[in-house]
């Protein structure tokens, strides 16, 4: 178990610059979640660390050492891959065993910690098939006892669920969780679902074309995202984004939009008193609005028509038409909203995000 | 399967199939009624009465034994054998790691090696056989084995690396990434792990090799010339005809005989050598 420093890592691919000055320390015992849209670097960054790409300019710390110049072998890293990367020759023992015997361990160590390992992943019935004859699960599984039985200062995760159907994945997610809270081994995982990262994750690293957006713990980043990437991005079904011009109008600061005229309450109005007279993105979680009767309006609501219901049980997505723009909504299940009906919703006054309209950062 | 009425079976399977395989097998089966037909069917001129091309009544062993006896046969069959096996050995060996340095390894000019392996094999042997004859001599190595076993890498290294080098693209990378960082060096790596899984591959590039080493004419007809060192190929068509004179049971039986090997290694080895050849790694 160690820390991972990595200071200002670049990788360039003859043109393409494919991760751009990332700085990361991650702290021992931490588990810790790259995400990002494809090609955003993140699966680069986690090969950079493993050895398997060179680095371009820039640092990796394990521990006390930098490794820019070891092999992977001499990282002290074990690696779980997107296809799981068995061994089809290899029994599931050996499998497990073939990192040990390669690190010339005793015989009897190997078998205590493979047998150890399988105990921990509930995979001994299993331990003399050929990958071939596994499911999909139990393959992740072996993948992920190869990378325990090893004892590794850090696990590096490669989109290790995104082979799994839905419900497998779900599962899967707990129970890393659960080895992670056992074995305590710093973790780096690499995903492009935000539900994993922010469900795995002791904090959160989005990147977005090679570059760090934001890093922080789950919650901090959905409730406070850096810019409208974060805020697009974490977040299911995603943030809504109306453009909106800040005016003062007797005094109130206004965020007048394509059928919204918001009076901004104190606290924000205060902080974004020196962007008026600018254009500028508000973002507003679908489960920030909520329906409000008609008579009930206010300065924080809005008209809004329904165009499609999506009724998911636990909660109802409701499509609306805002102006000439669109939003959602997620209300509980027990609205009754028809298409083509007009509806009131408010806003929740501590949950609006800005974001500047040409840096995209959040103000 | 083909669906529908009986008929339609027949005709779009049955029978198409029963011609293929008819027109596939025809050339053996004259080899082997030509084998044990006795002298006085063979040379009957084809317009006699009784004359009956397509099989024979009176089967005799007369011309094989007389080929084992009378000829040199087993020495070239042997000949053979130590020479194509040799050759398949060293071409394997050098395929092998050239392919999977082209398949694998990120250096300069990777591409253009590869193709510029690829371009020599597409060298006819009808050309090439003149400067290598002068290579062969120059090393005093005319008439031994030794001129053939140098000189069947020449085709047969570039056919085994492009062959291999299809195959080991087939293999995930990440085995190989994985086993890295398991502890393996890049060898063991290659060792332990993609040679295994690489089996089929080079069972059937090995299967290629030892045939077209088995079957080579040219370079075997200009580089050996006494009778005690020629291959089966060379030697019976070149020891059993005589001037003008065709001994069609011996010539048949010894190309019956020098068949052998081959379609035994390949009903051996079947199951691999379709697997090699469609690359299917099952993970």
């Amino acid at each position: 178990m160690a820390p991972v420093v990595i200071r200002n890592l670049n990788k360039k691919y003859n043109e393409v610059h494919a991760v751009k000055g990332v700085n990361l320390e991650i702290r021992d015992r931490e588990f810790v979640v790259l995400v990002g849209p494809s090609g955003c670097g993140k699966t680069t960054t986690l090969r950079m660390v493993a050895g398997l790409e060179s680095i371009t300019s820039g640092e990796v710390l394990i521990g006390d050492t930098v490794v820019n110049a070891l092999p992977p072998m001499d990282r002290d890293i074990a690696m779980v891959f997107q296809n799981y990367a068995l061994y089809p020759h290899m029994s599931v023992y050996d499998n497990m065993a073939f990192g040990l015997k390669m690190r010339r361990f005793a015989r009897a160590e190997i078998d205590r910690r493979v047998r150890h390992a399988a105990d921990i992943l509930g995979i001994e019935d299993y331990l003399s098939r050929k990958p071939r004859q596994l499911s999909g699960g139990q393959r992740q599984r072996v993948a992920l006892g190869r990378a325990i039985v090893r004892h590794p200062q850090v696990f590096l995760f490669d989109e290790p669920l995104s082979n799994l159907d839905a419900k497998l994945r779900v599962q899967m997610r707990v129970e890393l969780k659960k080895i992670h809270d056992r074995l305590g081994t710093t973790a780096i995982y690499v995903t492009h679902d935000q539900v994993e990262a922010m469900t795995l994750g002791d904090r959160v690293v989005v990147m977005k074309d090679g570059v760090v957006q934001q890093v922080g713990e789950p919650l901090d980043l959905y409730n406070a995202p850096a810019n409208r990437f974060v805020a697009g991005f974490l977040g299911s079904p995603a943030m809504n984004f109306v453009r909106v011009a800040l005016v003062e109008n007797g005094g109130m600061v206004q965020a007048v939009g394509d059928g919204v005229r918001l009076a901004l309450p104190g606290a924000t109005a205060v902080r974004l008193r020196r962007h008026l007279g600018e254009e500028v993105t508000l973002g507003v979680r679908p489960e920030d609005l909520r329906i409000v009767a008609a008579e009930a309006a206010n300065g924080l609501s809005f008209e809004a028509v329904v165009e499609v219901v999506e009724r998911l049980g636990s909660e109802i997505l409701l499509d609306l038409k805002v102006g000439a723009g669109s939003m959602v909504a997620a209300v509980e299940p027990t609205v009754q909203a028809k298409v083509r009906e007009h509806l009131r919703l408010a806003l929740n006054p501590e949950r609006l995000h800005f974001f500047d309209s040409r840096s995209e950062a959040a103000i | 399967m083909i669906e529908g009425a009986k008929w339609r079976r027949w005709v779009y399977f049955y029978i198409p199939l029963s011609a293929f395989i008819i027109w596939l097998l025809f050339p053996f089966y004259w080899m082997l009624v030509t084998s044990v037909r006795p002298d006085r069917e063979l040379y009957r001129p084809w317009m006699a009465p009784n004359y009956t091309p397509f099989w024979t009544l009176h089967p005799t062993l007369r011309h094989i034994t007389d080929l084992l006896t009378g000829t040199l046969f087993i020495r070239w069959m042997a000949n053979t054998l130590f020479i194509a096996c040799v050759a398949t050995l060293i071409s394997l060996f050098c395929g092998i790691l050239a392919g999977y340095a082209l398949s694998r390894l990120k250096f300069r000019f990777a591409g253009a090696l590869g193709t510029g392996i690829f371009i020599t094999y597409l060298v006819p042997q009808t050309l090439l056989f003149i400067p290598l004859a002068n290579i062969i001599r120059n090393f005093h190595l005319g008439d031994t084995p030794w001129a053939l076993i140098l000189t069947y890498p020449t085709f047969l290294i570039p056919f085994c690396t492009w062959l291999l080098m299809g195959y080991f693209k087939a293999i995930p990378r990440e085995l190989e990434e994985c086993a890295r960082i398991d502890g393996a060096t890049r060898w063991k790596a290659m060792l332990y792990i993609i040679m295994p899984i690489a089996v089929p591959g080079i069972l059937s590039a090995g299967i290629f090799a030892f045939t077209l080493s088995w079957n080579e004419y040219i370079y075997a007809l200009v580089f050996l010339s006494s009778a005690e060192q020629k291959t089966v190929s060379v030697g019976v068509t070149s020891e059993l005809v005589r001037g003008d004179v065709f001994y069609w049971g011996q010539l048949m039986a010894g190309a019956l005989l020098g068949s052998i090997p081959v379609a035994f290694i390949y009903s051996f080895f079947v199951e691999y050598y379709v697997a090699g050849l469609t690359g299917s790694v099952k993970g």
